[in-house]
């Protein structure tokens, strides 16, 4: 096995076709049973936000909760930190308000700012670096999901909860 | 230590191993040179182990100079280049003299060199490689001038060989075999018909991340979001647009847009080396048989 990804629904697995094959390997995941274990928790991960983002009124306009409806229910609930992928860093968290579910842009930005507080689909997170996406920009915070010289480096690790707070 | 001292990086020179496979649940990509058998040849040809940091140029414009001497070798795209204003040939072994400059001007063909000092790059390894991932900043900044990395150890490999014959990278129209999936099914027939039947040009628009390209949009027969899921090198990613994304080393590990079909390992080095302008054509090929019935 060269590498495993976890996401919303499914697991990647990669393979060196010179030590397995992939016949092998679907034989062994299909034998295996998920069993339920216990989930690591220090406390909810504070992340103060200026709700500030591009896509804010947007928001506002597709869920019908207007800008001051999206705030309340981003910060209303406390989210969970179902895997991590896309970049170093970066959590897809779940969890939250349902009616902040909205679709990503149709056209992915080029970039999107290091700490944007971002929406899309059953999903919130923070962009830890400046990268191209297609997320819904609601805001931004200075914290640094990611950091190398921190142990570890990425914040938001798969279990954690994490709670948005309206900076001042 | 003998080093090698950058007096112009071009438009982006990176430092490139073969990255760090493994991390992809963290976050982490693998990254690694862009055009692996490329650097593994130049590493070949200076007698390095294969898996030594070279220098990753990117169209050219490379201006470096030896503290020590340095004996290198480039591959990849082919730039015309001198040392110390006498021309010397890619794909060759030749030695820098201490103080000698040497100058890479732009590819005749290809995007992408390699160029391999004896001895290897030698700059901090981040989480277990030297290599610059551009997409997530793990690993060293992109080389700007002044940079200074310094030139490892010679290995104990003797110098075998001091030429490599290879053929010159495609100018013209490139074929690429796929693999038709994960999420073909996502796509209409029409798309799927498309992607198989005309060609795709290269964007200016592309990066190690990937390359934006430009065709016949590819039509999506289900339209609702599709769930984050694992992504790959090859991955031909397809944005509401309808126009696919071709994944190359520094790929998100996760995305949330369908995947028509993935470019076999490969063919890879031979996408990494498509230029903008370029024509890409795809041709199926069937993938393993995982036996899911």
């Amino acid at each position: 096995m060269v590498d495993s990804v976890p996401a919303a629904r499914t697991l990647l697995l990669r393979i060196d076709a010179g030590v397995t094959d992939v016949g092998r390997v679907a034989r062994c995941v299909r034998r295996t049973e998920p069993r339920p274990g216990a989930r690591p928790d220090a406390g909810p991960v504070e992340i103060p936000v200026h709700y500030d983002g591009e896509d804010l009124s947007e928001v506002g306009r597709l869920t019908g909760l207007g800008e001051r409806g999206v705030i309340d229910a981003h910060t209303g609930r406390e989210w969970t930190v179902a895997f991590c992928g896309f970049a170093p860093g970066f959590g897809y968290l779940v969890g939250g308000d349902e009616r902040l579910r909205v679709p990503r842009r149709s056209t992915p930005r080029t970039r999107v700012p290091a700490g944007a507080v971002a929406l899309a689909g059953e999903f919130a997170s923070v962009y830890p670096r400046e990268s191209p996406g297609g997320w819904q920009l609601i805001g931004h915070t200075s914290i640094r999901p990611w950091d190398i010289d921190r142990d570890p480096p990425a914040l938001m690790l798969p279990g954690a909860r994490v709670r948005f707070v309206e900076a001042s | 230590m003998n080093s090698i001292e950058v007096l112009d990086a071009g438009p982006l020179t990176t430092v490139q191993d073969f990255g760090r496979p493994g991390l992809a649940a963290l976050g982490v990509g693998r990254s690694g040179a862009a055009d692996a058998d490329a650097m593994r040849l130049a590493n070949r040809l200076v007698g390095n182990a294969e898996s030594a940091a070279t220098l990753e140029v990117t169209f050219g414009g490379l201006r470096v100079r030896a503290h020590g001497g340095a004996r290198v070798a480039l591959t990849g795209a082919p730039c015309p280049m001198s040392v110390g204003g006498r021309e010397v040939a890619p794909y060759s072994v030749f030695w820098m003299p201490d103080g000698d400059v040497l100058r890479l001007g732009l590819p005749s063909s290809g995007l992408r060199s390699y160029l391999a000092v004896r001895g290897g790059i030698e700059v901090p390894r981040v989480i277990g490689s030297r290599s610059t991932d551009t997409l997530s900043a793990v690993g060293p900044a992109p080389l700007s001038p002044g940079d200074r990395p310094d030139i490892g150890h010679e290995p104990p490999q003797p110098l075998t060989v001091d030429l490599a014959p290879v053929r010159q990278p495609e100018a013209g129209d490139l074929r690429l075999r796929v693999v038709l999936g994960p999420r073909d099914d996502w796509f209409t027939d029409d798309a799927r018909r498309s992607l198989l039947r005309e060609p795709y040009e290269v964007t200016a628009e592309s990066n190690r991340i990937g390359m934006r390209l430009g065709g016949t949009p590819l039509a999506r027969s289900r339209t609702e979001e599709l769930p984050s899921e694992g992504m790959v090198c090859g991955a031909l990613q397809v944005p509401p647009s309808g126009q696919p994304t071709l994944f190359l080393a520094d790929h998100p590990v996760t995305g949330g847009y369908p995947v028509i079909a993935v470019v076999i390992g490969a063919d890879i080095g031979l996408a990494a080396r498509a230029r903008p302008g370029q024509q890409l054509w795809f041709s199926a090929v069937k993938g393993p048989d995982p036996g899911f019935q």
